[in-house]
């Protein structure tokens, strides 16, 4: 075991990965000499040339699009966007094309792509920069969605999507790159798709979360318990794949179930976790599913009120109890 | 040609965006001011003789890097101080910060985080104007980096196409965050860009008021006319990191110190003296007035009030809409 932080344990694993398989390459925005705004390609330009560490153009749609392409001829390209909030400029790339030429195609091409990058509040960036996008590519079926809340996620979740072979989105989150954790040394380590991870085991309610509300749902899982409320915590690691039996079986156990992310919680993908509970364990609910989200709004640039806008982490709590009727 | 009396507002303009921004800077620098700040300092020439040139009614959009394009258009330094500091008295009520400011009043249709992001926007400026048969023009300024965007490409061929009121300034300060140009942009001078297109394109000394002023002048006759846009190109640098904290190890200090000695605020002062067009007093007049100015934007956005964050709902839509 190593202790690394996130955006370290990326860049070992974009190393590595490259080091293994020359058909892997990396570009985007300021990624070569500067070593990317987030650090994680740092030192990659040295160790493998300009070849395969490319600095692109500021042109999203132009070199995701050059990604579809040489992953459709036999390359693994990871693509960084500096912030996946301009996956939108690339939108078409990515889910008009991407996500459907397997399909279309009849199963004659694949396309072995991550698409990465970091998310979400905390640098005051304002609605362009602060966005969770991770919902929308839950909806357009050929891509998948990863999300590590942790080093150790990152770097096993990283080295299963550069080896997939289909197109990924791998949302970082810009709050946790300084984040520290142990990884292990193990250049095999890996987690697989689809698979959830149980933070912490409880028997009274299930939370379901990922990125920052991960360690919130802990800090609050410590409060609640010193008043003799036992919380599960479950991060779903992937939302396509979705590990929906060991969800089911938690919900099954606890009765109670409350989703929380930092996504819009309006067809946020809370959404289609309550859908999917509701569907499988209505009957062993003891009350109704929750949802904490972002507000229906753009993030503020205001500190003040980027706060009002995303649950805070006493919202946790909070949400527990309602679903234990303790007020 | 530029008279005396708009050539000292061009001079005050870029005091004003100076000092401003100098201010933003250390109050960042200080924990009061916090998220993405990109300065313009070095770049002021740019806005200041491009807005000299237009009215109120004629609209901007503007960058990231949009401070100067928001003072030069006649944006108040108040609100736009208090907009840098999430105020409820900023121009956008502290909802966008220092990349998203508007100004309608001043026909400021606003900066944009997103690079290349304004430019189909302006295109739409100008449309409006040549469907309403209104002698409006529209410029839209961006960074040399945008000139690889789609929008830039597209917006460029619709407003060719449309023959629109519009002129296209970008601002080639060499790199775009850490990446020079020579390296992401398949053409030395961007302005060459307006030959796909078959419009005029001009590249000049971003840093040369009468350069600038010349060009925009007939792009702005153009305009009018009805014959269509034009691209300008005006290479320039910026001072300061892309953000507050750039280690910037893509350049030299050298060529840094090489850039401020081509400052347009120090030019145009030297000029004013040489033609003993204004005396050494009547500058440090100048000075001094555009000083309190800028510190009394401080200390209005400091004494400012927070947003209420039971407010933080208004303006999703102009209506309520549930859900
Ligand atoms: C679509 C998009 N891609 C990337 C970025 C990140 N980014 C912000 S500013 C910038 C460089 C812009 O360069 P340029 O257009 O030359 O303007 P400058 O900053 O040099 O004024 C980049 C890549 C962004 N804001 N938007």
């Amino acid at each position: 075991m190593s202790i690394k932080t996130y955006s370290q344990a990326i860049k070992d694993v974009i190393a590595e990965e490259m080091r293994k398989d020359d058909a892997v390459f990396i570009m985007g925005e300021d990624i070569a000499e500067a070593g990317g705004i987030f650090t994680c390609t740092k030192g990659l330009l040295k160790e493998f040339g300009s070849e395969r560490v490319r600095n692109t153009p500021i042109s999203e749609a132009g070199f995701v699009g050059a990604g579809v392409g040489a992953a459709s001829c036999g390359l693994r390209p990871i693509v960084e966007l500096m912030y996946m909030d301009f996956a939108y400029l690339a939108m078409d790339q990515i889910l008009n094309q991407a996500a459907k030429i397997r399909y279309m195609f009849g199963g004659n091409v694949k396309i072995p792509m991550v698409i990465r990058g970091q998310q979400g509040i905390g640098r005051g960036n304002a609605g362009q920069h602060s966005q969770s996008v991770e919902s929308l590519f839950m909806h357009i079926p050929g891509v998948k969605v990863v999300m590590p809340s942790s080093p150790s996620e990152a770097a096993g979740l990283l080295r299963t999507a550069i080896r997939d072979d289909n197109p990924v989105m791998f949302f970082e989150h810009k709050a946790l790159y300084a984040t520290k954790g142990e990884v292990p040394d193990d250049p095999e380590y890996s987690i697989p798709f689809g698979k959830a991870n149980i933070i912490r085991e409880g028997k009274d309610a299930t939370v379901i979360c990922s990125h920052l509300y991960v360690q919130k749902a802990l800090n609050e899982a410590e409060k609640l318990a010193k008043k003799n409320i036992d919380i599960e915590i479950i991060d779903p690691r992937t939302l396509i794949p979705f590990d929906k039996t060991t969800i089911i079986k938690s919900v099954k156990k606890t009765g109670r179930a409350i989703i929380v992310h930092e996504a819009h919680k309006i067809a946020g993908w809370g959404a289609e976790i309550a859908a999917t509970i509701m569907e499988e364990a209505f009957e062993y609910l003891d009350a109704p599913v929750l949802r904490l989200g972002a507000k229906h709004c753009t993030l503020p640039f205001n500190l003040g009120l980027e706060n009002a806008v995303v649950p805070q982490q006493e919202d946790i709590s909070k949400a527990v109890k309602k679903t234990l009727y303790i007020s | 040609m530029i008279d005396k009396e708009r050539l000292i507002w061009i001079y005050k303009t870029m005091l004003r965006i100076r000092k401003f921004e100098e201010r933003a800077l250390s109050l960042f620098e200080s924990d009061k001011l916090r998220g993405s700040v990109h300065l313009y300092i070095g770049e002021e020439a740019i806005a200041a003789t491009v807005c000299s040139l237009l009215r109120d009614t004629d609209y901007i959009t503007s960058t990231h890097r949009g401070h100067g394009h928001c003072i030069a258009k006649g944006g108040d330094l108040k609100k736009a101080m208090a907009e840098l500091m999430g105020k409820e008295t900023g121009f956008c009520k502290g909802r966008g910060g220092s990349m998203h400011i508007v100004d309608m009043s001043k026909g400021n249709l606003g900066a944009n985080a997103i690079v290349g992001g304004g430019i189909p926007i302006a295109v739409g400026g100008a449309l409006a104007a040549s469907i309403k048969k209104t002698d409006q023009v529209t410029v839209s300024f961006f960074g040399d980096g945008a000139s690889n965007q789609g929008t830039f490409h597209e917006g460029i061929n619709l407003a060719a196409i449309w023959k629109l009121p519009i002129i296209f300034v970008c601002e080639n300060n060499e790199f775009g965050i850490s990446v020079p140009v020579k390296q992401s942009t398949s053409v030395k001078d961007i302005s060459v860009r307006s030959k796909s297109y078959d419009i005029p394109g001009h590249t000049v000394n971003g840093n040369d008021v009468f350069e600038i002023n010349k060009v925009m002048e007939e792009a702005i006759a153009r305009a009018k006319k009805g014959e269509g846009p034009t691209l300008i190109e005006c290479k320039t640098y910026r001072w300061f990191g892309h953000w507050i904290g750039d280690p910037q190890l893509y350049r030299t200090k050298d060529e840094v110190e090489a850039w401020k000695e081509k400052c347009p605020i120090k030019t145009l002062k030297k000029y004013f003296l040489d033609e003993k067009e204004l005396s050494k007093n009547e500058l440090d007049e100048i000075e001094k007035v555009i000083d309190k100015e800028a510190d009394d934007a401080v200390e209005f956005a400091i004494n400012s009030p927070e947003p209420d964050p039971s407010t933080v709902m208004e303006n999703v839509f102009t209506d309520i809409v549930n859900f």
